[in-house]
């Protein structure tokens, strides 16, 4: 129940949960950390419902955006905004209350070694709300078995393969029913096939759980599978099938060089472009 | 040469404005809710339960070898008997939490530095802080509330261990018997003595545990990183306790005797 009370109180506390509204926006953000600079000048919106895919090479800014989303850095300049509240100078304590609407999908997982996959999926349930031990396992077994991994809820990270854990990542980050989550490259080091199984989860909580989504990745087969596809509940069942041209329309691409954005648009705009750094980073 | 002094001292600099501001967060995650009950339940059996075997060995080897060379030593003026004195004033007042903290330091320092540590490199600090939990109430207080209530307890057990091997010296290699060691070892110790020994681990703990929790949670470049800052810990948690350990005993000396 208070899981529900906390979704129901960062909507309410939410100015701008109306659809197509924006829950984040970078204005002008900038950081550098001594002489190197990661984001300069950064700007874009994400609106509810939709899906930001965040392309770069390896330390172009990528990660760093999702970390100043959550607060977890601070930006030398600029603005952001999560949910109606700015987030850039907030204190700890209340950046507390702003992450209870948003869940995280970190590189490798990032689950907590000592505990289950029961522990970890319902780890900020278990610990930071009052809800009655039930309905927490309860809200835990419904989300694993949406994902499929329902058969693994006792086991230890550590026995799970790679996919399974960055899955568990992902059933962690949606156990308190966050509005926004963000994925920090959620299939590197995975096989394509194992990667698509992620990819899938992105889009089945996008497109049946209405979540707004941004990913971090340099994966371009991952980028362009989550922006060109939709999931569908079909006879029970739930089909991933290609996105009409109004859906896709709905994944934005950004793309990072030297911290500057050299692109935004959406798949079609970017499978066209000319512009030759983004020619050689999609051959 | 200057440009690396300076840099040193930059960072020496750093550590320390870090290490005080753990403090301070510290400081107020202990004095507003919530307190995670089941971590501090826990970390009481690793600190303590865990590291009873060590404290056991050293405690009772201490005791034996002090009652040994002083045993030689008191030979010579002919107060073979009042060995019990001796071993008994030095394990409390001195070597009992001295001892005991530089185990602690080895065994339970290095492992909070790479708990730690590992916990930052694979981003699962900043998955805690994401899930909405502050690293220091849920990390650092259960562990420094258990160092503080562990230590202690486990000084006075090194006491006795260490009490029980010098009875053990002194009554099979130094021929002093039982009843004369006991009545020795009672002689020589004093309430405020009692209050020392129990005084100083406090500190001790608090010291040993704090730093392990400081390097870790600073820990960065990958598993080699961990390395390190176990290293680092161990290092630091002993130079610190045996520099507290004299300045403390100076302080207690000048308001208790």
């Amino acid at each position: 129940m208070a899981s529900i009370r906390l979704n129901e109180r960062t909507r309410t506390l939410n100015p701008t949960s109306d659809q197509d509204a924006p829950v984040i926006v970078f204005e002008n953000v900038s950081l550098a950390f001594d002489d190197k600079v990661i984001l300069r000048s950064i700007s874009f919106t994400l609106r509810e419902g939709q899906t930001k895919i965040i392309l770069g090479g390896s330390g172009a800014g990528k990660s760093t955006i999702l970390k100043l989303v959550l607060g977890l850095w601070k930006p030398d300049g600029g603005a952001i905004w999560v949910n109606g509240e700015r987030v850039d100078h907030m204190g700890e304590r209340d950046l507390m209350r702003v992450r209870g609407g948003l869940g995280m999908v970190f590189q490798e997982g990032a689950l907590f070694d000592s505990l289950t996959v029961r522990e970890n999926v319902g780890y900020k349930l278990y610990e930071e709300t009052d809800l009655p031990l039930e309905e927490v396992h309860r809200r835990v077994e419904q989300v694993l078995g949406f994902i499929g991994l329902a058969e693994h809820i006792d086991k230890m990270p550590s026995e799970l393969s790679g996919g399974q854990r960055r899955r568990v990542a992902i059933a962690r980050a949606m156990a308190f029913k966050p509005r926004i989550i963000l994925y920090d490259e959620p299939t590197t080091g995975l096989d394509p096939i194992t990667a698509a199984t992620v990819d899938d989860e992105i889009i089945k909580l996008r497109d049946l759980e209405s979540v707004t989504s941004m990913v971090v990745t340099h994966h371009l087969r991952d980028a362009f599978y989550i922006a060109t596809r939709a999931a569908a509940r079909r006879n029970g069942r739930i089909a991933i099938e290609s996105a009409s041209a109004e859906k896709a329309d709905e994944a934005e691409f950004i793309m990072l060089r030297d911290g500057l954005v050299v692109f935004e648009g959406n798949a079609e705009e970017l499978r066209h472009a000319e512009d030759i750094y983004l020619r050689t980073f999609l051959s | 040469m200057l440009s690396l002094v300076n840099k040193w001292l930059k960072s020496a600099a750093l550590e320390v404005q870090e290490y005080v501001r753990l403090l301070g967060a510290l400081a107020q995650a202990s004095v507003s809710r919530p307190f995670y009950y089941r971590d501090f339940i826990e970390q009481l059996e690793i600190i303590g339960v865990g590291s009873l075997t060590v404290v056991l060995l050293t405690g009772f080897f201490t005791g034996a070898v002090l009652a040994l060379q002083t045993g030689v030593t008191l030979d010579q003026f002919g107060a073979r008997p009042v060995v019990g004195r001796v071993v008994s004033a030095t394990m409390v007042k001195e070597l009992g939490p001295v001892l005991t903290a530089l185990m602690l330091a080895g065994r339970v320092g290095s492992g909070i530095a790479a708990e730690l540590g590992s916990m930052v490199v694979t981003d699962q600090i900043n998955a805690l802080r994401a899930l909405g939990t502050d690293p220091v109430r849920k990390l650092v207080l259960p562990r420094v509330v258990a160092g503080l209530f562990m230590a202690p307890i486990l000084t006075v057990i090194a006491d006795f261990v260490g009490m029980m091997g010098g009875g053990v010296v002194a009554v099979t290699q130094l021929q002093v018997s039982w009843s004369v060691y006991r009545t020795s070892i009672l002689d020589g110790l004093y309430v405020e003595d009692a209050w020392m020994g129990l005084i100083k681990p406090f500190v001790l703990g608090f010291v040993i545990v704090s730093i392990g929790c400081h390097v870790g949670l600073r820990a960065g470049g990958g598993t080699q990183g961990v390395g390190r800052a176990t290293t680092q810990a161990v290092v630091a948690a002993s130079v610190a306790v045996l520099s507290v350990d004299f300045f403390l005993t100076r302080f207690l000396l000048s308001v208790m005797y």
